[in-house]
């Protein structure tokens, strides 16, 4: 099959088909035009939802993997002010290839990182408290929103490569699981009252898309899988929404886009509800903060 | 054909001939979460893949 963009012949006004052989299937384009329709849904999503004023300073949180590397790509190649924060959990045979990747990466495309590690926050590598019995996953997203909540407190906002297939299983799990609290984390960006706006310009981009710009453009991020990770209720959600989405496609953006029409309807409650940590200061709904208590325990 | 699952990390010969769609059927994989790829070239789900073809198989998910 061939690209499906029409563009305009050169001094003239009529439009053709772009005659280039499709690399992608739904949307069918070309390389060069399938670059072109991820970068532009990404502005188109940045400029619909103002999630970035001029003036800005973004902090894009990396974790080494194609979502995160490509958004901050694309938001450097179009001309934003980017700098990239890591966590380093202290994960042996997996952080430390990812961030030797992203150290290469924005070495060569000139952006400042940082990268604070857990160790230096929490007195502990993330493997070393595993090893002694803690469950992963709860500690590691934890203490990692909490880092990224208090070194990216300086810049405006904190981009995350969240993108369609994350956000609309996030949209399922809380239904199933009832978690009406949780909403105020969705959508395009998070409400004023978070501690440093979190923002996803990859919202309306699906996982697959991610990928396939990632290939084309020489992001060639390791492909390695974290040691802890273990089948989840996301991991099950994610296998039926993908088995879905593949008989009927189009679900995924449905459920987001019945998502932001529903909120637009109800007025959301979610950060109004928080007070301080009065350890640490960042919001909590019931005294210490949920990182603060971790933080204790061990 | 050659065809290396990256996700796996496995490494196959089968033999087939049909659509990327098809093979990523056969191999009981949805095309949801993966990229075919030819010689360093992305194939669409409506291409045909040979039998003669080295096929790389990436995944789009991963942990972590
Ligand atoms: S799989 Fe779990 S432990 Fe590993 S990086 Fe992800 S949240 Fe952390
Ligand atoms: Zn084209
Ligand atoms: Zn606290």
């Amino acid at each position: 099959m061939n690209c499906s963009m029409q563009i305009k012949a050169k001094g003239d006004k009529k439009t053709i088909n772009c005659e280039e052989k499709a690399i992608f299937s739904n949307p069918n384009y070309c390389a060069k035009h399938f670059s072109k329709y991820v970068e532009q849904k990404t502005a188109d999503t940045i400029k619909k939802f103002k999630l970035i004023s001029p003036s800005d300073k973004i902090c894009v949180a990396v974790s080494g993997g194609k979502d995160s590397v490509s958004l901050l790509y694309i938001l450097k190649k179009q001309g934003f002010n980017v700098e990239a924060l890591a966590i380093d959990e202290g994960i042996a045979g997996y952080r430390n290839i990812t961030l030797d990747f992203l150290k290469n990466f924005c070495e060569k495309h000139k952006i400042k990182l940082t990268i604070k590690n857990y160790e230096d926050d929490f007195g502990k590598r993330l493997d070393e408290v595993v090893k002694k019995g803690e469950p992963a996953c709860n500690l590691c997203g934890t203490f990692r929103r909490h880092m990224l909540n208090k070194y990216a407190a300086e810049y405006d906002k904190i981009a995350t490569g969240h993108n369609l297939d994350d956000e609309a299983q996030a949209v399922l799990m809380n239904l199933f699981k009832a978690q009406t609290r949780m909403l105020g984390r969705q959508g395009p960006k998070t409400s004023k009252k978070d501690f440093v706006r979190k923002i996803k310009p990859f919202y309306f981009l699906k996982e697959k898309e991610i990928m396939a710009y990632a290939f084309l453009n020489d992001i060639n991020v390791p492909f390695i899988e974290c040691p802890f990770a273990s089948v989840s209720f996301r991991g099950h959600i994610r296998d039926w929404l993908n088995a879905l989405e593949a008989k009927t496609p189009g679900t995924k953006e449905n459920i987001i886009r019945h998502y932001l029409s529903l909120t637009k309807k109800i007025k959301m409650d979610d950060a109004s509800t928080l007070d301080e940590c009065p350890l640490c200061g960042f919001p909590s709904s019931n005294g210490l903060c949920h990182a603060c208590r971790l933080k204790m325990k061990l | 054909m050659e065809v290396y699952l990256e996700k796996t990390d496995e490494h196959k010969t089968i033999s087939f001939k049909g659509t990327a769609k098809e093979l990523l059927e056969k191999l009981g994989i949805n095309p949801e979460e993966a990229l075919v790829v030819r010689a360093h070239e992305l194939l669409s789900l409506d291409d045909n893949v040979y039998d003669t073809d080295k096929i790389r198989i990436l995944s789009v998910i991963s942990g972590g």
